[in-house]
């Protein structure tokens, strides 16, 4: 009897060390670099932002699904009628990664910290929009209101980026709000992420999230070697996947290859209209006509670029907003027709001339020009072979030069040494204004001719007008009706030739639950804090 | 090992008619897509299948195969004639001479080339046809790849000046350039023929790597380069053994002109 207990006490023992010794649930997926930086305040590149997203906690965080703000640290807030101020109030009893209390200074100190001309932070730089200095005020422990000196149109979404940091914490910024906190980091090689033990979200059930006990983030630049990892099962998820690799791996593991529709990120192609360019008169000229910018747009053959190029997962691009945007899209308008002879007609309506195959201006110049765009993209490297196909099927000769990424940006913001260029515009965020940068004539971003002194044309300078109205309005309506008609004028001018919007592809192991990628950043792990392992299912 | 040779040359010279007569025999335009038919396996219309943007392989193998079998060899030559100036030249004088020829050699191979490559393609007019942007991205290689063989001759012409038949030589009044051109650089011959025999898949190698900077040859023009740049994607030749062509036709063609020449060598 005596030997049956000690074994029942040996087995009990055993099994009851078996079952802690049993490592957690770990995720692991790669990022394309080291991350530059852990504070979240200075976040700029791709591998700092997905860090930020898992660890920082958030006033209020931008549902990717359902495109609609929802309650994070803060319960509830709100925007004063001027829109220069916000006030929130604040979640009780939430603790940081550290144990120490959350509260409102903690939100002033972010705050301020962000607003610091000296830091640069580029979160901050939405809020800088005008002279003046932020202020807040602490009405309580959990309430505050931040005043800003001029209206900030879309303020409240703003604070999906804004990670909040302690201010009293000794481990500053290592103190964190979200569901990991960064446990280690081995530089070059992986990072691991930890369970943020203070963490406030809870599930239905009263479970304590995230699910996940850990993520490991290994840095691995190449793509091809990404793939291998997760056929092997030695990572769960690629946030995104090109066309080519998502294609293959359809074909070998249709089970985790995932395509959550078309993107917000574009790509097109525009031709240099800076008056002291040293590009020939002659074809400044012909740049500046608005014929010859819709008759190129009418000869590339866009479905063939998004089924060749993009083996179909991309849609030809309409204007400045994708329909992923589907708040701010223009609906009424469709993408331009593929049609050579509209095209020669326009052409023709500009004094153009076809003459052997070869086309030529009404003062005799043979229509040649070079395209510009950064070496090392297949895609768009593809993109320019095809156009310049689709392009000598009209009689222009179009030269393709690839040039390394430095290069091509010196040329387009310095020297303005080209004369078209083709390149992506990737775009995070839904409201216009964001792209306010890109749109106002006196702008260093408005790509086809930079910093303005007044508007070249009357079309830029109504683009000036209608983009300054719905960034001072808070009307909706109102703000949707200047982005409709600013789509609708950039449709028709075609200062840039939209050519693809993408499909946001990625893959997904069967392993991982709750996942449900989506078109907006971070495509699969949005809801990193439901996300499960298969273990965890079985054993729930 | 006679009929081996012959083999080498006969394949040779199959090539050289293809590529020449190139135009004939490629099924369709190097340039011309097919866009219905993009990574198409091989058929009776395209015997090698066609790439991602639906071009006929075959054609743009035996464009691409003219390209660098003319200028790949140019630039190999160029670089080779260099080196074997500036090496035999330092070996032969010595003393400061080769000490300064040799510090400016080691400078050249110091040099950041991939950052000198960049301002160089910088400087370079965008409107250039796909036709002069090989011809200088081959030049430039020929101008630059001179320094590292040029190292091996000048050590070679240091041995063979302090060699019984060179002092044999000047014992019989032989001196200065004619000495040079009489004794020594005849006798350097193999080590620029094995200098050149290298170049040439190096800078065929080189300029598919130079294309990542823009600096390869421009769309559309093929070259063994920009073929070989198909390889890059880890499970290109998994399901797609064809591509693996170019490689193949290199190593073949690299290995038949070391098998006809080195009897010319030997007999020389």
């Amino acid at each position: 009897m005596r030997n049956r207990l000690l074994i029942s006490a040996v087995l009990g023992l055993g099994l009851f060390q078996l079952a802690y010794a049993q490592p957690g649930s770990q995720l692991r997926f790669c990022l394309g670099s080291q991350p530059k930086t852990f504070n979240p305040l200075l976040v700029a590149d791709d591998a700092s932002d997905t860090v930020r997203y898992l660890t920082g906690g958030v006033l209020m965080r931008l549902n990717r699904k359902t495109q609609q703000l929802e309650p994070e640290l803060a319960t509830s807030w709100k925007v004063s009628a001027t829109g220069k101020s916000i006030s929130f109030v604040l979640r009780d009893n939430v603790r940081f990664s550290d144990g120490t209390p959350f509260s409102a200074d903690d939100v002033d100190y972010t705050m301020q910290s962000l607003m610091d001309p000296a830091l640069h932070s580029p979160s901050g730089d939405a809020f800088r929009v005008g002279e003046g200095k932020m202020t807040t005020q602490v009405t309580a422990k959990n309430k505050i209101t931040l005043n800003f000196p001029v209206p900030i149109v879309g303020l409240d979404k703003l604070f999906d980026q804004v990670a909040i940091v302690s201010a009293h914490s000794a481990q500053k910024e290592a103190a964190v709000l979200g569901p990991y906190y960064l446990a280690e980091n081995k530089s070059g090689s992986y990072l691991l992420l930890k369970r943020n033990p203070y963490y406030w979200k809870h599930d239905g059930s009263g479970r304590q999230l995230p699910y996940i006990d850990s993520i490991r983030l290994d840095i691995q630049q190449n793509r091809d070697i990404e793939m291998l990892r997760l056929t092997r099962g030695e990572i769960e998820l690629i946030n995104t996947l090109d066309p080519d690799n998502y294609d293959k791996l359809r074909e070998r593991a249709p089970q985790m290859a995932v395509d959550a529709g078309v993107g917000l990120d574009s790509e097109q192609m525009w031709f240099n209209q800076v008056a002291s360019a040293p590009v020939p008169a002659y074809k400044k000229a012909w740049f500046a006509s608005t014929r010859f910018r819709q008759a190129i747009s009418q000869s590339i053959n866009r479905d063939d670029l998004a089924r060749v190029v993009f083996r179909g997962h991309a849609h030809p691009a309409v204007s400045w907003v994708s329909p992923a945007n589907k708040v701010w899209f223009n609906d009424k308008l469709q993408p331009h027709r593929f049609d050579p002879k509209a095209a020669l007609s326009l052409m023709r309506e500009d004094g153009f001339q076809l003459q052997n195959g070869t086309l030529h201006d009404r003062e005799g110049h043979a229509v040649e020009f070079s395209i510009i765009t950064n070496a090392g993209n297949k895609s768009r490297e593809k993109m320019a072979t095809m156009i310049q196909q689709d392009l000598a099927q009209i009689g222009i000769r179009l030269n393709i030069v690839t040039l390394d990424f430095p290069s091509l940006i010196e040329r387009i913001t310095r020297t303005f040494n080209y004369e078209a260029c083709l390149l992506g515009l990737v775009n995070d965020d839904l409201d216009p204004n964001s792209q306010m940068n890109v749109w106002a004539s006196s702008s260093e971003n408005h790509q086809w001719n930079p910093s303005e002194k007044t508007p070249a044309t009357a079309w830029e300078a109504e683009i000036d007008r209608l983009m300054r109205a719905q960034a001072t309005t808070f009307d909706f309506k109102k703000r949707k009706q200047a982005v409709d008609r600013v789509q609708q004028i950039v449709w028709e001018q075609e200062p840039f030739i939209y050519l693809v919007n993408k499909e946001v592809l990625s893959a997904v192991s069967p392993n991982v639950h709750n996942a449900s990628p989506v078109a907006l950043r971070p495509q699969v792990y949005w809801n990193i804090d439901r996300l499960m392992l298969g273990t965890q299912v079985a054993g729930k | 090992m006679k009929s081996i040779r012959v083999a080498a040359i006969l394949f040779l010279a199959t090539l050289a008619l293809a590529c020449v007569f190139a135009g004939r025999f490629a099924p369709a335009s190097y340039a011309e897509q097919f866009r219905d038919l993009p990574d198409a396996a091989c058929t009776r219309t395209h015997p090698l299948g066609t790439d991602d943007l639906g071009r006929d392989r075959l054609a743009r193998l035996l464009y691409g195969t003219r390209v660098s079998l003319i200028l790949a060899p140019t630039a190999a030559l160029l670089a080779t004639l260099l080196a074997g100036l500036v090496g035999a030249s330092a070996g032969f004088f010595g003393g400061r001479v080769e000490s300064c020829v040799m510090a400016i050699t080691d400078l050249v191979l110091a040099m950041p080339w991939f950052f000198l490559l960049i301002t160089i393609r910088a400087l370079m007019p965008l409107n250039v046809a796909p036709l002069t942007s090989v011809t200088i991205t081959f030049a430039m290689l020929g101008c630059l790849g001179w320094a590292g063989a040029a190292r091996v001759v000048c050590a070679d012409a240091r041995t063979l000046c302090r060699s019984d038949m060179v002092l044999l030589a000047r014992a019989c009044g032989t001196s200065g350039l004619r000495l040079l051109w009489r004794h020594i650089l005849p006798n350097l011959r193999p080590v620029l023929y094995a200098q050149f025999w290298i170049s040439v898949p190096i800078f065929i190698l080189t300029e598919a790597n130079l294309g990542m900077l823009g600096l390869g040859v421009a769309e559309p023009l093929p070259s063994w380069g920009s073929l070989l740049r198909e390889l890059e994607s880890y499970s290109a030749g998994s399901s797609q053994p064809w591509v693996f062509a170019p490689l193949l036709l290199l190593i073949i063609t690299v290995s038949c002109f070391q098998l006809a020449v080195r009897k010319e060598e030997i007999r020389a």
